[in-house]
């Protein structure tokens, strides 16, 4: 695993996502409360990334991401989408240190386009 | 090892029996050998295509099919060895231990002289409508051979792309398979009357060709008919070749013999959809290709599942006509009674077939009119015993149609085979809207024909177990949204944390976010970037621009009324320019700008602020526009400044954020160009002053709006506004515009009218001072952002870069450029691989 800085915890408003470059891949990551996701900024269902510009939701326990777009629900935990349990987001480790917001992504992965 | 399943064909049953199996078994090694350049598509949607804007009509994704496990060989099979049970393609040889053809059918293309002409085409892919699109560019008149059910889409594809159209058909009458004579007539009527031209009982001889291309029709009668675009649709015929070729058996007439299980005379072989010929027919519709895929599905997985045959009913929308047509409509069963209703008048007509003893419904026909094809069809289907069948041609003063009394065995969604029964257990046990219906049962989500059906189950359901339907928010609120403007106004909320604290549970979701951001803003008029109000914000409020398909934004400054200088054109005109936007005229009379990344949002704004603009809250559910006609300034019939008055109103109410969009209108005189009968507030100059109208709506649903009170000064027509509107954004629910609202207002026009006209709450005087607050307050949100460098750092793609997004590619179209589709790139912008968990 290799870690990447991406912000600061205060440029992401608690209840919101910003969009991170990693390694060239697009991550969406979201705070909630003092709490923090990552999964893949594109959304399947309309081909575009805006998965960061959603607005989060939960659903019982589970806490979800709304795309923007057309509104399908993604987990923010597993990346499963709600609405149709068959597509499931890639979501990538994500931790706080010292203020500071670090996205993780596996050695060797191959880097998307 | 894992048995291999090869599927031919990715058509639409191809893709549903993959889906079905997977929904059944992680089993089996699956392989799907597809010709058309992509994945499966919405074939029955095909002419939507050329919709603005062009729908997706794809069925299943890549991510999906990588999720599925199923590999996928673009290619066409061309051979099956069934000795060693391999199919081979131009480059492989596949393996296989059951082969599944889904190989559909081809359009049949009757051998006359000409046929292979530049110029004639056939309707049943995407790539036949893209190459039928291209060439109507260069040409001028269009004729269908064929009137059919297809030949009659293809013929409304003509004419929404311009051509002079027209339809040969060979019977005397269109539809001869659907529709008896009279029905034919009627369709004829209306079609003729959009300016189609009809031809029946023609039979085309030769197609004569100039230059080269398509040039004209001559019929057997000696007739002919100019044409520079010719599409065939003379019916189907099933793709059997691959099975001809292995020794299959096929049918007479075409079609590979399946038995009940779709099983073919090889016993490791099957074949479903349009391919396949049970007990000597052919299915063209996609519904019994449905429910061959789910028996094979079941079959395959030990279930129990057998094919019966299916019922061709058909209910359509062609053209903007209505027609349907189910079981016995043809009155062939022995002693079956018609009984007819025609009003061509209207455009209406209905033939129910009865049985002998007239108790039960056999079929029918009905054009220019089906909201009861759902009834009627579970009717038949179901031989419900019927006391006054002639009260559902025309219906007893009271009571309305024989609606309920459906069986639980009726059928309501014959795409997905889900009868009323399956709902209804749904329901109990826990659907209570829509959505959850539709994942549940799966109904409604082919066509969507039964989606208002559905509802009425619903509901219907809902009221026998004795429930209401739930005004709740959702599930974190328990109120409705006119019972939470009460709770915040009153005891002051300005929070949705504080809220959701004192008055709901969990963490809040994208209905309830958005509805309280609305509330709060509607009474308070705070900004809504403030950093307790952004994260409520849908996407449009948050960036204060309207979200479009590839994730770009739209620009919409205000234009009051519609009035602008040549200065400010001339600016917008260079803002398009500078930042390469796309540009549009409105419905709304102002200008759009589209195309624009996030990043380059508040570059964009600094320069239509400077230029003089504000925000004009496209992207909010707040006041959109005054439409204003050019009034007595101009206009030899004006009696009042329609363009004044709308500007004042315009810049009175700018900004108000309500349950839904509001939109006004002022008219200069009766003639009405300004459409004011069609919005939410509609005023009307008279000689003596202003008319003012209430609750119109244009989309969906369209509904003339109602005088509230007449020759109004403008005060009092301002006074009576300000009631209105602030009347309106306490009491509606969540997205319901004032049409609705009006609709469900207790009391109705007569109570509303009380309420404002006469002040019958005593309310006039706080919904007045509300309206004060909120035009007191009034900032434009795009300059309050740029002044704060706190907001506008939100407004990049990347948080940790300044590059933008490269999933936005453009094309060029008309002169401008518009975002590309799918199909125009190179490669699919696949950027993950799937299912990762570092
Ligand atoms: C841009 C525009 C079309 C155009 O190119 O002309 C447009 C574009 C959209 N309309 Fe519209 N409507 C536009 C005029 C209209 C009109 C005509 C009018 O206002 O005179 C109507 C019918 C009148 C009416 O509303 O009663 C109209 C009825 C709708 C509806 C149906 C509303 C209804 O109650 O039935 C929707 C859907 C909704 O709001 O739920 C909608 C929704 C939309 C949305 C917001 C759809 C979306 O979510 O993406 C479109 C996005 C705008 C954008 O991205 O900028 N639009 N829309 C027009 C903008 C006018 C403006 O200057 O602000
Ligand atoms: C314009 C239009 C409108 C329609 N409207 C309706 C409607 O309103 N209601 C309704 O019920 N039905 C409608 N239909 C019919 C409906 O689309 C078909 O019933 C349905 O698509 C049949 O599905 P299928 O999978 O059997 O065939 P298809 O969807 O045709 O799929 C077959 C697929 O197999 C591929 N294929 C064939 N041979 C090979 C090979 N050797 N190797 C590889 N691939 C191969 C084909 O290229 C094709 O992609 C309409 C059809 C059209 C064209
Ligand atoms: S509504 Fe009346 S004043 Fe306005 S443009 Fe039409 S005719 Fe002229
Ligand atoms: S009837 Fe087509 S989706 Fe239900």
């Amino acid at each position: 695993m290799s870690w990447v800085r991406v912000c600061r915890l205060e440029d992401i408003l608690p209840g919101s996502g910003v969009c991170a470059l990693v390694e060239g891949k697009q991550v969406a990551v979201f705070r909630v409360g003092e709490r923090l996701f990552a999964l893949a900024n594109f959304d399947p269902f309309t081909r575009a990334n805006v998965l960061s510009r959603g607005l989060v939701g939960s659903k019982g326990e589970r806490l979800y991401v709304a795309s923007p777009l057309l509104k399908h629900r993604f987990d923010l935990e597993s990346g499963e989408c709600l609405d149709d349990p068959s597509i499931r987001l890639p979501v990538y480790a994500v931790k706080l240190e010292a203020g500071e917001v670090w996205v993780g992504v596996p050695v060797g992965e191959k880097v998307g386009t | 090892m894992a048995k291999r399943i090869v599927v031919v064909g990715n058509g639409m049953v191809g893709h549903k029996f993959l889906e079905a199996l997977r929904a059944r078994t992680q089993d089996y090694d699956l392989t799907v050998i597809a010709e058309e350049p992509r994945l499966a598509y919405d074939r029955v949607r095909l002419s939507e295509f050329f919709n603005e804007p062009r729908p997706n009509l794809s069925l299943g994704t890549y991510e999906q099919y990588a999720g599925w496990g199923v590999r996928i060989v673009n290619a066409r099979a061309s051979a099956i060895d069934r000795e060693q049970r391999i199919v081979r393609t131009a480059h492989q040889e596949i393996p296989y231990d059951t082969l599944v053809l889904a190989t559909g059918s081809y359009p049949f293309v009757p051998p006359i002289e000409g046929r292979d002409l530049e110029g004639c085409f056939t309707y049943r892919t995407l790539e036949d409508l893209t190459r039928i699109e291209a060439w109507a560019q260069h040409s001028r008149k269009g004729v269908v051979i064929g009137g059919g059910l297809l030949g009659l889409e293809a013929a409304g594809a003509l004419l929404k792309l311009g051509l002079e159209t027209h339809v040969v058909e060979f019977a005397p009458r269109l539809m001869p398979v659907q529709l008896d004579e009279l029905g034919g007539r009627l369709l004829k009527q209306k079609l003729e009357a959009m300016g189609i031209g009809v031809h029946v009982s023609k039979s085309t001889q030769r197609i004569e060709a100039r230059g080269g291309r398509v040039a004209a029709l001559h019929f057997t009668d000696g007739s002919s008919l100019e044409a520079d675009l010719v599409v065939f649709s003379a019916g189907i015929r099933p793709r059997d070749e691959l099975a001809r070729q292995s020794g299959l058996e096929v049918g007479e007439r075409g079609g590979i013999v399946i038995d009940e299980h779709c099983r073919t005379s090889d016993p490791h072989i099957y074949a479903i959809g349009e391919c396949a010929l049970y007990r000597g027919r052919i299915y063209g519709l996609v519904a019994p290709g449905y429910e061959m895929a789910r028996v094979l599905a079941e079959h395959l997985t030990g279930g129990e599942r057998a094919f019966s045959g299916a019922d061709l009913s058909t209910k359509l929308k062609l053209l903007g006509v209505e027609v349907g047509s189910f079981g016995d409509a043809f009155a062939q069963t022995p002693g079956a009674r018609e009984m007819l209703y025609s009003d061509f008048g209207k455009g209406v007509y209905k033939k129910l077939v009865l049985s002998e003893d007239g108790r039960r419904l056999l079929g029918g026909i009905l054009v220019g009119d089906t909201a009861d094809y759902a009834n009627l069809h579970g009717l038949a289907t179901n031989a419900v015993e019927l006391d006054n069948p002639e009260h559902l041609l025309i219906p007893p003063a009271q009571g309305g149609p024989a609606r309920a009394g459906l069986p639980l065995t009726a059928r309501v969604c014959s795409c997905e085979n889900v009868t009323k029964g399956a709902l209804c257990q749904a329901i109990r046990s826990g659907c209570r809207d829509i959505a959850s219906l539709k994942k549940a049962t799966r109904a409604g989500t082919g066509c969507g024909g039964c989606v208002a059906m559905m509802g009425d189950v619903l509901k219907e359901e809902l009221l026998r177990l004795g429930e209401k339907v739930s005004e709740h928010l959702c599930e974190h609120f328990p109120y409705s949204r006119r019972e939470l403007f009460d709770i915040v106004r009153v005891r002051g909320y300005k929070t949705f944390d504080a809220l959701l604290r004192d008055y709901g549970r969990g963490y809040g979701c994208e209905v309830c976010k958005p509805a309280v951001a609305s509330i709060l803003a509607s009474l308070y008029n705070e900004y809504v970037l403030e950093d307790a109000h952004a994260p409520l914000q849908d996407t449009n409020d948050r960036f204060l621009a309207n979200m479009q398909r590839d994730g770009t934004y739209s620009v919409v400054p205000r234009i009051p009324g519609g009035e602008i200088t040549p200065e400010k054109l001339i600016a917008i005109g260079q803002v398009a320019k500078k930042y390469g936007l796309y540009t549009k005229i409105t419905g709304g009379q102002r200008i759009d700008l589209f195309g624009a990344r996030l990043e380059q949002l508040p570059h964009i704004w600094a320069d239509l602020i400077a230029a003089g603009f504000e925000s004009g809250h496209a992207y909010g559910k707040a006041l959109r526009t005054v439409k204003s006609c050019v009034g007595d300034t101009w206009c030899r019939y004006g009696v009042q400044d329609s363009v004044g008055l709308a500007i004042r109103l315009e810049n009175r109410y700018k900004g108000l954020r309500a349950p839904h969009k509001i939109k006004m209108a002022v008219s200069g005189c009766t003639r009405e160009c300004a459409e004011a009968q069609g919005k939410d507030v509609g005023v009307i100059a008279t000689e003596r002053g202003w008319n003012l109208y209430v609750c119109g709506n244009g989309g969906m649903k369209p509904r003339h709006a109602d005088l509230l009170a007449a020759d109004l000064d403008e005060e009092t027509l301002v006074r009576y506004i300000d009631r209105f509107l602030m009347f309106y954004i306490r009491t509606a629910d969540r997205l319901q515009r004032t049409s609705v609202w009006l609709e469900k207002l207790e009391g109705g026009l007569e109570y509303l009218r009380e309420v404002i006209v006469e002040d019958k709450l005593g309310l006039g005087a706080e919904l007045e001072a509300q309206m004060a607050h909120h035009i007191q307050t009034y900032r434009c949100e795009w300059k309050a952002t740029l002044e704060n460098p706190d907001k506008l750092k939100h407004f990049r793609h990347f948080v940790n870069s300044d590059a933008p997004d490269d999933n936005i590619v453009m094309v060029e179209q008309r002169g401008q450029h518009r975002p590309a589709y799918d199909f125009e790139r190179n490669t699919l912008p696949l950027p993950l691989a799937m299912g990762v968990e570092p």
